[in-house]
């Protein structure tokens, strides 16, 4: 091999993992790590600007979701989100020592299953995961028939990270309003809560059309910074808080604000409702991948994530494709077992049924607002060799 | 997972890999675990003292890069041994010889080791 010869691509096909921070999100950010340095809890005149900007951020997201802007609290990611979600709801919950009943997916990010798998082995719920079809959505029948008396929380993500499926929030909802009808007003409350960190980009997150009662979202799948998320928190429901100190975010989400990170996400949020529609670079992609022979698309292709595409090549390991691209300067993600520290097929994979010899060579291809239509042409012609090569080499 | 440049290299050229037509020994093993094929191909020669050794050996693979690697170098430590030689090639022969493999990808270099074992006793089975 001359390596003088190779072209070096660059092309980030990876943004469901992480996205670029946005030139105008880090300009706006910059004030903040230099002169505007204030804590937005100091009474003078520095925390007071450094509030203001953060009071001008909670606007702009709580306007993106339909809602007040007392109902936003800031937290570290939507790893955090989902945690004071659901830890906040259910410590609530079994204050008085009632046993509640949880519900979310198979197919949920793991910053939802295990917090449900910590409540469940220290056996502060009972817990209860709806199962997905062969498409990667939820069994809207399993969920109505889960829920019991003392189910206090439904957890459901949005879209899917992985196979990009769009979940029926809207008929959740529907299930949901019927129970808490039929319990009345003064039942116990059922609280619906969405993780909606990989549909920001691309679909309407108004509140009230999802019937969220607590929503995740994560800066930096939408152009913001890493380490900067936000908990939709609808007015009334009551949280416990899950770290104890100052007075911050109504003592929810105590700690100093992260006012450069908060200033961030006010502006990607902002240049996300500002976007326009979808592009067309994935059409192009699947129309190109089709040309390859043994493959097959993964997730609901009627109802996916205009961003996400989940391939599969038989006799091609994935982890395979993945480090061969890599070498070529492009960026894939994969969820076959090698790549995994388990050993096991994504559990997205295996919870849709996906045969071993498909999620062993599957990828996730998920496009951005910086990628291009100039990348899709050197893409296929790499992605293609990667293949022939890697199945050469298979017995 | 970081990968040693020497397994990158095997893994993006690798050595001897392909089939062996008529070969005098085959062996085939899998990974039920994570779906891994290994097949090793070898051609048997004699050495000056008379002896068996592995005149050539050849690979195919599927599986993840750690795999590829392990057997591709697996394929050069052993052409030309004697038998003896080539089993007693230890999993850690290999992956010293790879510069490192990250722990969780070991099992690959086991691999390689049972298919060129089975690769040996299906040619001593063929000639008892
Ligand atoms: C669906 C989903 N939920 C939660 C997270 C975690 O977000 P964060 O990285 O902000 O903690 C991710 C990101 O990996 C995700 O894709
Ligand atoms: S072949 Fe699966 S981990 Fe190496």
């Amino acid at each position: 091999m001359n390596n003088e010869l190779r072209i070096m691509q660059n092309i980030y096909y990876d943004n469901s993992a992480t996205t670029k921070v946005d030139p105008k999100v880090l300009k706006a950010m910059l004030p903040y790590l230099e002169n505007e340095f204030g804590n937005s809890g100091s009474v003078h005149s520095f925390g007071q600007r450094a509030l203001a900007a953060v009071d001008e951020a909670r606007d702009k997201v709580a306007n993106f979701f339909g809602s007040e802007a007392q109902e936003i609290i800031f937290t570290s990611g939507a790893t955090e989100s989902n945690n004071l979600a659901i830890r906040g709801v259910v410590d609530n919950a079994i204050k008085g020592g009632q046993k509640v009943h949880i519900i979310t997916s198979k197919i949920e990010h793991p910053a939802v299953l295990e917090v449900f798998k910590y409540l469940e082995k220290n056996n502060l719920v009972e817990t209860d995961y709806v199962e997905v079809d062969e498409n990667g959505v939820i069994k809207l029948d399993q969920l109505e028939k889960k829920i019991k008396e003392n189910t206090v929380l439904v957890s459901i993500m949005y879209a899917n990270n992985e196979v990009g499926s769009v979940q029926p929030i809207e008929s959740v909802k529907k299930i949901l309003k019927q129970v808490q009808n039929d319990r009345g007003e003064k039942g116990l409350p059922l609280y619906f809560h969405v993780d909606a960190v990989q549909a920001v980009n691309h679909l309407d997150c108004n509140v009230d059309m999802l019937g969220a009662d607590l929503l995740s979202l994560s800066g930096h799948k939408i152009y913001g910074p890493k380490g900067i998320g936000a908990l939709y928190v609808r007015k009334g429901v009551k949280l416990a808080p899950i770290v104890f100190g100052g007075h911050q975010e109504y003592n929810i989400r105590t700690g100093t604000l992260n006012v450069p990170g908060i200033v961030g996400l006010g502006v990607a949020i902002e240049l996300v409702a500002k976007e326009k529609g979808p592009s067309k670079l994935k059409e192009k992609l699947v129309a190109e991948l089709k040309n390859i022979s043994d493959i097959k698309f993964n997730g609901d292709l009627e109802n996916q994530l205009p961003n996400i595409i989940n391939i599969s090549f038989l006799n091609a390991e994935g982890e395979s494709i993945l480090m061969m691209l890599d070498m070529e300067g492009i960026a894939i993600s994969t969820g076959s077992a090698c790549s995994s520290g388990s050993l096991e097929p994504s559990h997205v994979l295996t919870a849709m049924g996906i045969k071993p010899q498909w999620s062993h060579g599957c990828i996730r291809i998920s496009l951005g607002r910086f990628n291009s239509e100039a990348e899709v042409e050197p893409f296929i012609t790499a992605l293609k060799t990667t293949i022939e090569k890697l199945r050469k080499m298979a017995p | 997972m970081k990968y040693t440049k020497k397994l990158l290299e095997h893994f993006q050229s690798p050595h001897n890999q392909g089939k062996i037509k008529n070969a005098d020994g085959v062996g085939e093993v899998g990974n039920i675990k994570c779906g891994d094929i290994m097949k090793l191909y070898l051609k048997v020669g004699k050495n000056k003292k008379g002896d068996d050794i592995i005149k050539d050996i050849k690979f195919e693979t599927l599986g993840c890069a750690a795999a590829i690697g392990a057997t591709s170098m697996l394929t050069d430590l052993a052409k030309g041994k004697t038998f003896d030689e080539a089993l007693n090639i230890s999993k850690d022969d290999i992956v010293k010889a790879l510069g490192g493999v990250p722990p969780i990808k070991h099992h690959c270099s086991v691999l390689a080791q049972d298919a060129l074992k089975k690769a040996i006793a299906s040619y001593k089975t063929r000639n008892s």
